[in-house]
């Protein structure tokens, strides 16, 4: 999944002087306020972070509230989609004229019925909602299942996603994974060399968050071939 | 088909053909949606002229309604924040409690897929599902009736589910609902009926799955709101000091005079008259006991629901900040007693340990330990749900604090500064007022007695420091009283209060907000929620002393015996229940009530307190709680 990236960043942060005895309990707290926002400066919404301190020394501010500031540097994961990335969620709703996903647990993403391409019809299977490939009979997506979409444009108030099934590359994430070797065979290295970079970054920072969202690239349905590309 | 719309208004759908399919009148909204930005709005203004249908709605223009909202829904891409401003607001602006469920569905639909689907929306489909916790001015006074109740349930079902939908499709919306929420609640001088229907749907939102989200900032909510209320009930105009005429008198005829005057001219008097203050304040006293009434069966439910223990984390958090500090809180603070005494093992222990902290911990300013150890005493005494171990542990390390004060205190201090110890005076006042309920008990069993015998009193009592004369007279001598009856310790100088309720010295360490006579948990005054407390709570009169000639058995049997004795419960006015004359004496009742009250004496002898059975919702009764005070 792309727009997942680790950033290294040298802060600081203030604190009142009544923390003092708790510095730590204050920075973290201080930086929680940052999580599942956009902030400007990161470009991105903050995911995770992790701190070390940079000095043992704070200079503290002149004026009324002596705050301190505190020099850290910090790793953070952020999550910046950006038009045309590739990004997956879960389906939570399915309609006739838009398809709900979520991100990473928290990013709701909408995808309009112009924005999927021809090759889906939507259809009620079994009594179930359904959007069926046209050209493939196995590729169907329904409500629960991962999907692969581009992105069209990210509301960074509200961390909303609006998304596009019209490139080739897009559709049910299981389907895509199994189907690798029908795309060619640069498509299909880039994809892998992205892969590998994503899933070893995320390894390395990922919290539960990731965990819990179903990201498929912990699915068990890897294909066995890349189960030497995870890194312990 | 081709059934003719028998409708005056102009339909969106003349052109259109009855029988139309539903893909095609949505492809017809989306094109009258797209064209309003090539300049063409006629179809689009008559879009919304279908929604401002108002009043009784003809069962086709609920057709028409209906489906244009459900062929909105299948447009939603086509709607533009910009472009359709108009629209929006009209759909916004809807109220569901003025529609059938038909539409309501569909409008909630279109809610749910509008939020969903572009970020921009969130926020205006939120606040118009709050805005929704609430009927149309107009519909206020319909909700008392059955068919009123009817449709409160159907749209708050309805509003409910489209929240957690909404939080299901948009994670972060709880984020985004708490501010709206905050903001849009009714303001304390609003209608009874709205407030209670607007707090009735936060509580249920604390209770469903968003509750994890929203959930304690609700209840803190609820209780800012509640020391509000409470706040505005004042005593000014109510207290008197000690009047020979009864006062129940006066207030009786006044209020019938205002009562007869307003109804025969129909509009407020200036405030002046007691009366009419009084009538001002039962409308306040009312919210607030109608809102208690509601967190109490909330925290009934959480009880049920086995989640008392988390929600009391909130609930003690919010005391802590908005009810421990605020001086004239009267009847807040039983939220907190309630939701003890559906747990004591837990929220019971815990708010008294909780309390106890505040109490010894020198980091708190004075006046929060002063309040917290009123609020500690007051709860001790009169939680019928405490086991007597903690009572007593709690007392022990009140005692130990005293204690440990006056060995830190040295030098010859002739005169008296109460103001520069009156956190020991408060802690010493607090020890005696507690024992003065639960001597007795304590004394009659074995454990519990040679705890308190043990415990070093005389020293702290002794001590120059000299609380017995600095603490409040009318406690100091009802404690004495008692400990001299069960031999705790006795005091070689006689004080002679005469019935004195405070003096000199007293006052000096209560200071300006009168902490030395703030007992927060005397009798609730509040008519409805009373009974949620009045199971768990001990009454001055149902104390056993230790100089009351009777059985000896412990204390908890007597109250028993007590209460089924007369065959007349505690449910009907202490007053009356008291004045039974086979159990007691009236005279050393009335001893026993002079000590440990201001009711004016003459008032018992006055066939008032019949006249004020009936008159509960009196201001005369709301007694400002400044001394223990027995019913």
């Amino acid at each position: 999944m792309e727009g997942l990236n680790v950033a290294d960043a040298n802060l600081a942060v203030y604190i009142h002087p009544s923390k003092a005895g708790k510095v730590s309990q204050a920075i973290l707290r201080q930086l929680s306020t940052l999580l599942f926002k956009y902030i400007e400066v990161f470009d991105g919404v903050v995911l995770a972070y992790d701190v070390t301190f940079r000095d043992k020394n704070a200079k503290v501010l002149p004026g009324i509230n002596s705050y301190f500031g505190v020099k850290l540097k910090a790793k953070m994961l952020l999550f910046s989609p950006k038009p045309d990335m590739l990004l997956e969620g879960k389906v939570v709703k399915l309609g006739k004229e838009a398809l709900h996903v979520i991100v990473l647990g928290f990013s709701s993403a909408c995808i309009a019925e112009e924005d999927i391409r021809e090759e889906f019809h939507y259809r009620i299977k079994h009594g179930e909602e359904v959007f069926a490939s046209t050209s493939h009979r196995r590729h169907v997506i329904k409500v629960g299942s991962m999907i692969t979409f581009s992105v069209k444009s990210f509301d960074e108030e509200i961390l909303h996603i609006s998304g596009s099934l019209i490139p080739e590359n897009t559709g049910s994430t299981k389907w895509l994974h199994k189907h690798v070797e029908e795309g060619s065979i640069v498509e299909r290295s880039i994809k892998k060399q992205k892969q590998k970079d994503d899933r070893s970054k995320m390894q390395e920072h990922c919290t539960g968050i990731l965990d819990n969202a179903g990201l498929s690239l912990n699915a068990e349905d890897q294909p066995k071939k890349t189960k030497s590309q995870r890194i312990i | 088909m081709g059934v003719e719309l028998a409708t005056d208004r102009p339909g969106f759908y003349e052109m259109v053909d009855v029988d139309v399919s539903d893909s095609e009148l949505v492809y017809h909204v989306r094109d009258a949606l797209k064209s309003v930005s090539q300049g063409d709005s006629d179809h689009y203004n008559q879009l919304i002229a279908v929604m401002h249908y108002t009043g009784r709605l003809a069962p086709d223009e609920v057709a028409m309604l209906v489906t244009s909202l459900k062929a909105l829904s299948g447009s939603i891409s086509y709607i533009d924040i910009i472009h359709h401003e108009s629209l929006l607001s009209s759909i916004f602006g809807m109220s569901m409690w003025n529609y059938g469920p038909d539409v309501m569905d569909a409008l909630v639909e279109l809610i749910i897929s509008l939020a969903a689907s572009n970020g921009k929306f969130v926020d205006s489909c939120l606040d118009m599902l709050v805005r929704n916790f609430t009927p149309p001015k107009s519909y206020l006074d319909l909700l008392g009736h059955p068919r009123g109740l009817a449709r409160k349930h159907e749209v708050l079902d309805r509003v409910h589910s489209a929240l957690s939908h909404i939080a299901d499709l948009v994670p972060l919306a709880p984020m985004r609902l708490t501010p709206i929420i905050l903001q849009r609640m009714p303001h304390m001088f609003d209608k009874e009926t709205l407030i209670v229907i607007y707090v009735e749907s936060m509580l249920r939102l604390e209770s469903s799955a968003l509750g994890e989200f929203v959930g304690s900032t609700m209840l803190m909510a609820l209780v800012d709101r509640l020391i509000d209320l409470d706040v505005e009930i004042s005593w000014d105009d109510i207290v008197l000091e000690d009047s020979g005429k009864g006062i129940f008198d006066m207030e009786l005829e006044d209020v019938d005079d205002i009562i007869g005057y307003a109804e025969k001219d129909g509009f407020e008097h200036p405030r002046g008259t007691l009366g009419r203050q009084s009538l001002g304040t039962n409308a306040v006293a009312d919210k607030l006991d109608s809102l208690m009434v509601l967190a109490c069966e909330h925290l009934k439910s959480c009880a049920d629901g086995e989640r008392l223990t988390k929600v009391f984390e909130t609930l003690l958090q919010s005391f802590w900040v908005t009810i421990l500090n605020a001086y004239k809180s009267k009847f807040s603070q039983f939220v907190m007693f309630y939701a003890c005494s559906l747990d004591p093992e837990h929220c019971g222990e815990r708010f008294a340990v909780f309390l106890a902290d505040i109490f010894v911990c020198r980091t708190h300013p004075a006046l929060t330990r002063m309040s917290a150890v009123a609020y500690l005493a007051s709860y001790l005494s009169r939680g019928k749900f405490l086991p007597p171990s903690l009572i007593a542990s709690t007392l022990k390390r009140l005692v130990d604090w005293c204690l440990e004060y006056c060995q830190v205190q040295n030098g010859e201090e002739k005169t008296l500064y109460p103001e520069t110890h009156r956190v020991f005076y408060s802690g010493c006042q607090a020890i005696m007022y507690v024992l003065c309920f639960r001597m007795r008990s304590m004394m009659d069993s074995h454990r519990l007695k040679s705890q308190l015998l043990h415990m070093p009193l005389e020293p702290i009592f002794r001590h120059q420091l000299d609380p017995l004369k600095v603490c409040l007279p009318s406690i100091v001598e009802e404690f004495l009283r008692q400990a001299k009856a069960a031999h705790l310790f006795t005091v070689s100088e006689t004080f002679l209060f005469n019935n004195l309720l405070e003096s000199d010295l007293s006052k000096a360490f209560g200071g300006m907000e009168r902490l030395d006579m703030f007992f927060p948990f005397d009798p609730c005054l509040l008519k409805k929620c009373d009974r949620f407390i009045r199971p768990s709570f001990v009454y001055w009169s149902m104390v056993k002393t230790t100089y009351d000639e009777g059985e000896d058995c412990s204390s908890e049997e007597d109250i028993n015996e007590y209460f089924d004795g007369n065959g007349k419960s505690y449910m009907d006015g202490g007053i009356t229940r008291s004045l039974d004359e086979h159990d007691l004496d009236l005279d050393e009742f009335e001893c026993q009530l002079n000590k440990m009250s201001i009711t004016p004496r003459n008032s018992l002898k006055n066939g008032l307190i019949n006249k004020l059975e009936n008159y509960m919702r009196m201001p005369a009764r709301i007694r400002p709680s400044t001394s223990p005070e027995s019913l």
